[in-house]
């Protein structure tokens, strides 16, 4: 086992070089800099020789070589620079903003799978029945329903019937977590359907496989019980394709945050991440696809150690 | 004999008074599955009973529904298409079927084991052993933890495995395909059941360890009075294990009665048939089987009147009403009309011999064929290791002669085909087609020498193109390569579709409008399409049935007669490699341990393995099998990656002793074209 996470764990290293180089050419290639976008905004006349004094304060104008060399130095050192835009440190702006993002994302992902896994069984068990079909629709109507309309039809609908909308400004959980819950819930419900549905589809089907193992039936044919039959017997082999769509699905719904942040008028890494991009800010991008590069590669590994624990092939290989 | 008794405390069986008295009787049971072409009535009134310490065989050709009323039995027919539409199971005088679920499945694993075929995939492979074989014990005998670990122990050990309390924290994978079936049989045993049913125990497994299993299955079924049901195609295990014999054809019974009685004196014409169409080890009959024709029906729309009628030679016109299944004579019943006049048992034919191999004229030359794999090993600075697949092989084959090539799973027998067929490389030696070393001609000598050097697959449903019709496939190669017109390929084809006895109309079909044995005639016709000189033959006949089985190697016999082919004759069934071949050579983990005239090897084996391997084989006859001394080889097949030291076979050798654990023994010719490898010799 430990060979086995060894051996994730290294794999990660030239995933993540591999990404920040293709994040650093494609942001090149784009045309445009956050030199215009900012001096332009501030408006008045800009000679290009402002705009090259600009570059080379960033930083901007040396090759391009030396400026990813330069990254990656910052990089393994943890200096991340400072926002072109703001500049402000990067470090600073992604941490106000991250414990947000990160609450969402981990409720809605709790939640999802709390209820996937179960939706799924009863309508892997009860095959073709209205409760099948039930669960059918409903997770269907999961992989149709974007994400930010489906948070718009929340906000109305507490509004319109239960008059009442989530608080506005922030609190940290800490703080309050009431009023953190009742503030968060909400996001975390309209991202994590889509989540709940993929998961919930895919264990249905795995349960239903694994239901026609001959395993199953020399379960039943020792007499065990058919819930034991369920829960010890066929879950644990039907978790193993699921736990893969719960790790892969984790990024689907960090972008889907992107969108729905601005729906619930939070401010997370999504709206972050959205100001960076409209703004031609490259350090700032930079750093949140790195970020997201790490979560992805971190549920992965997470995913990969559910497999070690789950499946004892894969542990003592 | 200390665990016997401990095994054998507390649990209250008695012998019943009468010994008469069936414990389970199955009575008109009719079981329907649901499909989408419509309701399938996979067993259609099937009765059969089986006493107390009894061993009743179910035999049949596969989906006659032998496993299906085994199912029927426990409950656990797939649901939820299929379904009991009809009989009674009466088990210890109480029908099961009037049990709710509940109390059956307390019955389940307690009273009733089941044992399946498949060992690779009937144990739970993400849960210890440990678990596995403690859940019933748990659940039926309400045992603590520590009561159950003690008690799994004492199973492991009962069924063999060593080393019994490390290899209860193991899971599935740890295990071979043997040792995971003694493992099912020690969950069998776990709550001392009345009756076990076993479905197909061994026919995933090698002959040596097909005959350990039974043996130890045998022998705990006595010891512990268990009742056996032993469900199985193989007519040879019935006749060496089973007291009673029920024969299944297409969802019915055709004849029941004892074992001893039904061989020696078959009550219907399937039973009669199938016994005639099984090669037999102990008897050199060269020639034709005999064999039924045709095949079963399709179970969607079973023949009105006698289901064999379609097959059968006996036929008359009465036979279009449904003969009953009824007494015969006491304690053997037949479901044929002509019962009482059913022919005399099976007689040993003489038949004409195999065409004489035509002496002298070399085809093929094997010298010295080496051939070695390298295998990644797992792990993150692994290495390589190296699989010695065929290690020094040499044979020849004449010219219309066949070179029979067996041995157990591993031993390199596939390897050597393919190497011959140069689809694999060979790491060292010689192959000579016809004076040319295959390994060194040029590509396009090789182009020309492939039309003469065809391969015929072991598996017919997944060696032919399902997208092309069977005319297709027979005449592809006949225009790519032969160049022959669209109208001389036709005709072709036609001859060839008599040739190997299809229709003609058949061309028109794809593979899967066709039955398992008419696509293995398909595979034959297309090799024979480039009228070879030699067929490598890799297990062609080991997924067929038996009265489909025995129609191919006619064929292939007829065939080498009339075209005068050779054949490199791979297989693990002794008795049909003895029916088909004039020379046999017999492999052990990629070596060469005999190789003899087929008729000096059968009649006197020299080398401590071949002799095994003839010892597990079981002969289809009760009489034959009461004289034979039940000797199953010990242990397990080493890997093929860590072959022992000195002589490959001392781990498991009766005779060995330290001297072959240090030197190779070298294949000597011990009499005038008789080989062996062993140094005790
Ligand atoms: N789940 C199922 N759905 C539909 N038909 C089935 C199902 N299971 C079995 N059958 C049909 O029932 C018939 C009998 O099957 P069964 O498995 O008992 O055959 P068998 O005698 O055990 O053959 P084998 O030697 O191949 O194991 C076959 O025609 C098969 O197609
Ligand atoms: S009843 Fe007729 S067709 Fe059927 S087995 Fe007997 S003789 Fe043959
Ligand atoms: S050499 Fe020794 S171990 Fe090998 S077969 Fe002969 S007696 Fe057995
Ligand atoms: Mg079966």
């Amino acid at each position: 086992m430990l060979r086995y996470l060894a051996r994730r764990v290294a794999l990660m290293v030239p995933t993540l070089f591999g990404v920040a180089l293709l994040t650093f050419i494609m942001l090149r290639v784009v045309p445009g800099d956050v030199v215009e976008v900012k001096l332009r905004a501030d408006g008045g006349y800009v000679t290009t020789e402002i705009l090259e004094r600009e570059r080379a304060r960033l930083g901007l104008d040396k090759p391009l070589p030396v400026q990813f060399v330069d990254w990656m130095t910052g990089l393994v050192t943890l200096d991340l620079g400072n926002s072109m835009w703001t500049g402000r440190p990067v470090a600073e702006e992604i941490g106000v903003r991250i414990g947000l993002t990160f609450q969402v994302a981990l409720m809605a992902a709790f939640i999802s799978v709390l209820i996937a896994i179960p939706l799924g069984t009863i309508s892997a068990l009860y095959r073709d029945t209205w409760v099948d079909y039930v669960v059918r629709i409903f997770t269907i109507a999961g992989l149709a329903v974007p994400s930010f309309w489906l948070g718009m039809l929340l906000l109305l609908l507490l509004l319109t019937v239960f008059h009442w909308s989530p608080p506005v400004t922030y609190t940290p959980f800490y703080e309050n977590p009431l009023q953190n819950m009742a503030q968060l819930i909400w996001p975390a419900l309209a991202v994590g359907y889509r989540y709940a549905a993929v998961v919930a589809r895919m264990v249905r089907s795995s349960i239903i496989e694994v239901m026609r193992e001959d395993y199953i039936r020399t379960a039943r044919a020792k007499g065990v019980f058919e819930r034991l039959v369920v829960a010890r017997h066929a879950m644990r082999n039907a978790l193993l394709p699921a736990v893969t769509v719960i790790g892969l699905e984790f990024a689907f719904l960090l972008g889907g945050l992107v969108v729905t942040e601005q729906v619930f008028n939070l401010n997370g890494i999504g709206r972050l991440f959205v100001e960076a991009v409209s703004r031609n800010d490259f350090v700032l991008i930079q750093a949140l696809v790195m970020l997201l590069a790490a979560v992805f590669v971190t549920m992965n590994l997470i995913v990969d150690v559910l497999y070690g624990v789950l499946d004892p092939r894969v542990r003592n290989a | 004999m200390n665990q016997v008794l401990h095994l054998d405390e507390g649990c209250s069986h008695t012998r019943p008074p009468g010994v008469d008295e069936p414990i389970l009787s199955v009575e008109g049971l009719v079981v329907e599955f649901d499909t989408s072409r419509g309701v399938v009535r996979a067993v259609d009134g099937v009765s059969w009973s089986v006493r107390a310490g009894e061993t009743l065989a179910l035999v049949g050709e596969s989906g006659c529904g032998k496993s299906v009323s085994a199912l029927a039995v426990m409950r656990l027919l797939a649901k939820p298409a299929g379904r009991i539409a009809g009989g009674r199971i009466m088990f210890q005088g109480q029908d099961l079927l009037s049990l709710t679920e509940g109390q059956m499945r307390e019955r389940r694993g307690r009273d009733i084991a089941m044992i399946f075929q498949e060992p690779m995939t009937s144990l739970n492979p993400v849960l210890s052993i440990g678990l596995q074989l403690a859940e019933p014990l748990k659940i039926h005998m309400g045992m603590s933890d520590a009561q159950a670990r003690e008690r799994s122990i004492e199973l492991l050990g009962l069924v063999g495995i060593a080393d019994a309390e490390r290899r209860l924290a193991q899971y599935p994978h740890h295990f071979s395909g043997g040792m995971r079936q003694r493992v099912m049989i020690a969950i069998g045993l776990a709550c001392n059941p009345r009756l076990i049913i076993a479905d197909e125990p061994t026919t995933a497994l090698d002959v040596t360890i097909q005959a350990q299993i039974l043996e130890l299955m045998k022998d705990l079924s006595r010891r512990l009075g268990i009742t056996l049901v032993l469900i199985t195609h193989n007519l040879g295990i019935v006749a060496r294990y089973a007291d009673r014999v029920a024969v299944m054809y297409a969802g019915r019974i055709a004849e029941e009665g004892p074992a001893a009685r039904v061989f020696a004196a078959p009550r219907h014409p399937y039973t009669v048939g199938l016994l005639r169409s099984v090669p037999r080890l102990d008897r050199a009959r060269g020639g034709m089987l005999e064999t039924i024709d045709g095949a079963p029906p399709n179970m969607l729309h079973p023949p009105t009147g006698c289901r064999f009628a379609p097959r059968c030679r006996w036929r008359q016109d009465i036979c279009a009403t449904d003969p009953a299944l009824r007494q015969v004579v006491p304690d053997q019943s037949s479901a044929c009309h002509f019962a009482e006049d059913m022919p005399p048992p099976p007689q040993p034919l003489s038949g004409h011999a195999l065409a004489p191999p035509n002496a002298g004229a070399m085809l093929l030359e094997v010298k010295g064929l080496t051939k070695h794999f390298p295998v990644r090993m797992r792990g993150f600075f692994g290495g390589t290791a190296t699989v010695r697949a065929a290690q020094d092989v040499s044979f020849r084959i004449g010219r219309g002669e066949t070179l029979g090539l067996v041995g157990e799973s591993g031993c390199g027998k596939t390897t050597v085909g393919r190497v011959v067929l140069q689809l694999e490389k060979a790491t060292g030696g010689q192959i000579l087609f016809d004076g040319e070393d295959l390994a060194t001609v040029s590509s396009r000598r090789m182009k020309e020498l492939r039309t003469r050097i065809q391969v015929i697959f072991q598996d017919p449903y997944s060696s032919l193109n399902p997208r092309m019709t069977v005319g297709g496939t027979i005449r592809e190669p006949l225009r790519k390569r032969l160049g022959f017109s669209a109208i001389k390929a036709q005709a072709r084809v036609e001859e060839l579709l008599d040739q190997v006895g299809l229709l003609r109309e058949m061309a028109d079909r794809y593979p899967h409008q066709m039955s398992g044995g008419q696509r293995q005639r398909v595979g034959i016709a297309r090799a024979l399409a480039m009228e070879p000189d030699f067929i490598v033959c890799d297990e062609p006949v080991s997924a067929l049935d038996v009265s489909i089985q025995g129609q191919i190697v006619n064929l292939l016999a007829e065939l080498q007669g009339r075209l005068g082919i050779a054949y490199l004759f791979i297989a693990h069934d002794l008795a049909v490699v003895r029916h088909l071949s004039h020379r046999i050579v017999v492999m052990y983990l990629g070596r060469v341990m005999e190789s003899a005239d087929r008729d000096a090897l059968y009649a006197e084996p020299l080398h401590p393995y071949t002799r095994a391997l003839l010892d597990a084989a079981p002969i289809p006859d009760p009489e034959v099998e009461r004289g034979r001394a039940a000797r199953a080889l010990t242990g397990e097949l080493p890997s093929p990656l860590s072959p022992p030291q000195g002589c490959v076979f001392h781990t498991r050798c009766p005779l060995a002793d330290a001297q072959c654990r240090s030197v190779i023994p070298p294949l000597r010719e011990i009499r005038p074209g008789h080989m062996a490898a062993c140094i005790k010799i």
